[in-house]
């Protein structure tokens, strides 16, 4: 599977990196490094999802006791969470760090994927939620820190989107 | 059974130190500030099915509290795929009370799917929900929750209550207000423990 374990490893570093013990998850093809990961640390804790809105739950309580947490989903998840997101997070102004697959892109090979990658950033846009995108390993760690830091300075929800890039190595 | 009956007959409990609520918007969130509200109550006035995603949020990060989630079935119903991820992680912390009026009472009154057979408790058992309940009198329901209390295990307890509920939906406590009250209250929790 083509799926990069080297960046993987990096955004897992980055996100141990600034203080992130709780992970949800809903497994995706690009995510499973990312979640094996989670699994196998002792001091992470892994939430595997039915639904990604639950995610949103999660974080929320994660944050009321006073721990750090990241939501780890594909956009088509991001889509499926939506009214959490605002019917939560943003009206009870929780900050969550979402970690979004970007799936539909240029290179998207899966038809079913094609239709979700045309609007994830037009709905993140609508819903007024800072959006970066990690492309690149070098960008990961650094643009990580700061999407928390403002998750947090902000109490409101930030997304990272995933590039195929990134995430994907081709033959 | 009334659910405000219901809920006064356990109060002294849900106030009680260590102890952490969270419930549903509509009747329950209203009709529970009328009994009296508390620095470790917290209200998810909207986002219906992910009452007891935040409880699990809090009962996994927080082990030596014990937390109490007052659901309902319109909620539930929307969301029973937490049942399964309740049952996956089986915070032995985390009591699932479910008050089933088999109606969306807060929006007219319009019936679910528990008022034509639906079963939430044999629902949350085939999920995997260990210990489930269900309690169709303020007796039944008063000993089935101390015993849920007591047993140290996730509990998922359906009351079967009247679709009656307060005059008003609306209070005066701010949905901040109390967010930030509450994440207050377990900060402190924290420092005290």
């Amino acid at each position: 599977m083509p799926v990069s374990v080297t960046s993987s490893r990096i955004i897992y570093d980055a996100l141990k990196g600034v203080g992130v013990r709780v992970v949800s998850a809903l497994p995706e093809t690009w995510l499973v490094h990312l979640i094996r990961m989670a699994e196998d640390d002792p001091e992470m804790t892994l939430v595997r999802l039915a639904k990604e809105e639950e995610g949103v739950g999660i974080s929320a309580g994660a944050h009321f006791a006073g721990v750090k947490s990241a939501m780890l989903m594909q956009n088509h998840g991001f889509l499926a969470s939506v009214n959490g997101i605002v019917s939560c997070a943003q009206l009870y102004r929780i900050p969550l760090l979402m970690l979004i697959s970007a799936r539909g892109e240029f290179g998207e090979r899966d038809p079913w994927q094609t239709e979700g990658g045309l609007v994830t950033t037009h709905v993140l846009d609508a819903l007024r939620i800072p959006t970066d995108r990690l492309d690149a390993g070098d960008q990961v760690a650094k643009r990580i820190a700061k999407a928390q830091t403002l998750a947090h300075s902000a109490s409101r929800p930030v997304a990272l989107l995933l590039g195929r890039d990134l995430m994907w190595e081709d033959a | 059974m009334k659910r405000v009956d219901a809920m006064r007959a356990i109060y002294a409990e849900l106030e009680a130190e260590g102890r952490v609520v969270v419930t549903i918007m509509g009747a329950v969130a209203a009709e529970l500030q009328g009994l009296g509200h508390r620095a470790n109550f917290f209200y998810l006035q909207h986002a219906m099915g992910i009452a007891s995603s935040v409880g699990l949020g809090i009962a996994l990060c927080r082990p030596e509290l014990k937390v109490i989630v007052l659901d309902g079935d319109g909620s539930v119903l929307m969301n029973l795929g937490g049942l399964t991820t309740l049952a996956r992680y089986r915070p032995r912390n985390l009591v699932h009370v479910v008050f089933d009026n088999e109606s969306l009472l807060s929006v007219g009154g319009f019936p679910t799917a528990t008022s034509t057979g639906t079963d939430l408790a044999a629902i949350a058992k085939g999920a995997g929900v260990p210990r489930t309940a269900m309690a169709r009198t303020p007796d039944e329901f008063t000993t089935a929750f101390a015993e849920a209390l007591r047993a140290d295990d996730l509990t998922t307890l359906v009351a079967k209550v009247e679709a009656v509920g307060p005059a008003a939906f609306v209070t005066d406590l701010s949905l901040l207000e109390n967010r930030y009250q509450f994440q207050r209250h377990l900060q402190s929790l924290k420092h005290g423990a």
